[in-house]
């Protein structure tokens, strides 16, 4: 059954997608999209490591991007720069530094696009159980900090005193993301996955008035967007990535329509 | 030990830092079951942050804390919700703790806001918000309640309601109320002790003993201290959260 190309992407891509809906409406209501696009940048740095140790990508760009995301926290802590620009600083220069390994690397052949924009050609078998378990796994730690990590996302005071430890919450979403980013960096490509966590996301919120909704809705956009990216993309012979964005911005757009129609019927 | 028991909160000697200046030093308190304990003190005095120290939502404090519950509700001074999350009342309401739709209802028809159960929490007035934020603090029935200028924003006679609501909860739960306030009128009728700050503890005791208090007169001026004299008598009503006057 897997055989196929084409499904393997589809099965990869919808996998992908059940996790990036509820993360990525953390990732909204936290105002973290540029903390994931730090992250995703710095796992070009994850993907040369695992080529030249021959070691697997996905754990290696989870390493890789925890440890980011630990350097970033300690740069906070030691220094009086801004959060974004302490973002950019790593974003760009883990990226920088990828690229760089990747020159010196000469004897491995790197097909850069597929890195940075996804290619549903290289979606093997092995990659559909990555994507699988782990993204089982992470909707299972999510569903277990869920109560610590809602409550101080709407107020930190309050799930502090009432006894919710949302620093352990925050620390281990954090490593989520990372994990988000290991299974999906094949699917979409590093430059895209914030744009697959927020993108659905965003339009989620646009129809939605209670947390729960926004979640499924934004499951439900990913999975869309998956489903008409992926098949445009084997009819236009498209990126994968880029093409499953692009869905997902379609559905977004729609999803403002949606909005005009019941300001006018308030009206 | 056994003296303990009765205690859900005691500061011993506390203060906060914050870029090299106190916001507040040297505060001990305790609060126990069934009594309401009100902080009063001019804006700045440090009655936010002690209690945010109390909370144990302030880390690198001077001093210690002796928490003995876990059963906590808060009401915060100042709450930024924001706004890109989707918040019903009721959501918000299991916010920290799973409840059943009859304890939610039972608290949201306490403080006048049932019928806003639905409504986003985003379309609230400032005073509807108040409501839910006690009511939300209450229905988990706490040991400890801590509340910090919790009727701000609400009309006068919801005041004087809320205000007999909260001494009805300390009765009925038998939890311990850390109160912050700068309304002398309302609070003082039910308080059992009043600690008056001014970046450190300046004096604490019963309602009577703090208005007659020279450090207080002088940080409120002689006008509060009969305020809170004349609050000896007794009432022979009340005011319901409508605004209805009942007799005793």
């Amino acid at each position: 059954m897997f055989d196929d190309f084409f499904i393997r992407a589809l099965v990869a891509g919808l996998g992908v997608a059940f996790v990036t809906g509820p993360l990525g409406c953390f990732v909204v209501w936290r105002r973290l999209s540029y903390f994931g696009d730090t992250l995703a940048h710095s796992a070009l740095l994850g993907v040369t490591i695992a080529y030249s140790l021959e070691f697997n990508i996905a754990l290696s760009v989870f390493i890789i991007s925890s440890l980011i995301a630990l350097i970033l926290v300690q740069l906070q802590n030691r220094t009086n720069l801004p959060g974004d620009a302490l973002l950019g600083l790593l974003a760009h220069s883990s990226l920088a530094v990828g690229l760089v390994v990747i020159g010196f690397l000469t004897f491995i052949r790197f097909d850069v696009m597929g890195l940075l924009f996804g290619d549903i050609l290289a979606v093997t078998v092995d990659d559909l159980y990555i994507i699988w378990i782990g993204g089982a796994l992470i909707l299972l730690v999510l569903r277990l900090i869920w109560k610590g990590l809602f409550a101080s996302t709407v107020n930190y005071e309050l799930a502090e005193a009432e006894g919710l430890n949302p620093d352990r919450a925050k620390a281990i979403f954090t490593i989520l993301m990372a994990a988000i980013i290991a299974i999906s960096i094949k699917m979409v490509g590093l430059l895209l996955i914030t744009g697959m966590l927020i993108i659905p996301a965003a339009m989620a919120r646009n129809i939605s008035d209670s947390p729960q909704k926004m979640i499924i809705y934004s499951i439900i956009g990913g999975l869309l967007s998956v489903i008409i990216g992926l098949f445009s993309s084997l009819e236009f012979n498209t990126p994968s990535g880029p093409s499953i964005i692009a869905a997902a911005l379609f559905l977004f757009v729609i999803s403002l329509f949606k909005i005009k129609q019941t300001i006018k019927l308030k009206n | 030990m056994s003296l303990n028991n009765n205690i859900l909160v005691k500061l011993n000697d506390v203060g906060f830092q914050h870029n090299g200046k106190w916001l507040v030093q040297g505060v001990s308190l305790t609060v126990k079951k069934g009594q309401i304990v009100t902080l009063i003190g001019p804006n700045g005095s440090g009655k936010s942050t002690t209690a945010k120290i109390a909370l144990g939502i302030l880390k690198k404090i001077h001093g210690e804390v002796e928490k003995y519950t876990n059963k906590v509700g808060y009401v915060p001074q100042k709450i930024s919700v924001d706004w890109t999350l989707p918040l019903r009342v009721y959501d918000f309401m299991v916010l920290t703790e799973n409840l059943d739709e009859k304890t939610i209802d039972e608290a949201l028809s306490l403080t006048g806001v049932i019928h806003l159960k639905d409504k986003s929490l985003g379309n609230l007035s400032g005073g509807e918000f108040q409501r839910v934020l006690l009511a939300r603090a209450i229905s988990k029935k706490p040991e400890l309640l801590v509340l910090d200028e919790p009727v701000q924003g609400v009309d006068f006679t919801g005041e004087i309601a809320l205000y007999e609501l909260i001494k009805k909860i300390s009765d009925e739960l038998n939890c311990g109320i850390l109160l912050i306030s700068h309304d002398l009128h309302t609070v003082m009728s039910a308080t059992d002790h009043v600690v008056c700050l001014n970046g450190h503890v300046c004096c604490s005791g019963t309602p009577i003993d703090v208005a007659k208090n020279s450090e207080y007169k002088a940080l409120f001026g002689e006008q509060a201290s009969q305020i809170l004299t004349r609050y000896e008598h007794k009432h022979d009503h009340v005011h319901t959260i409508e605004g209805e006057i009942k007799k005793n």
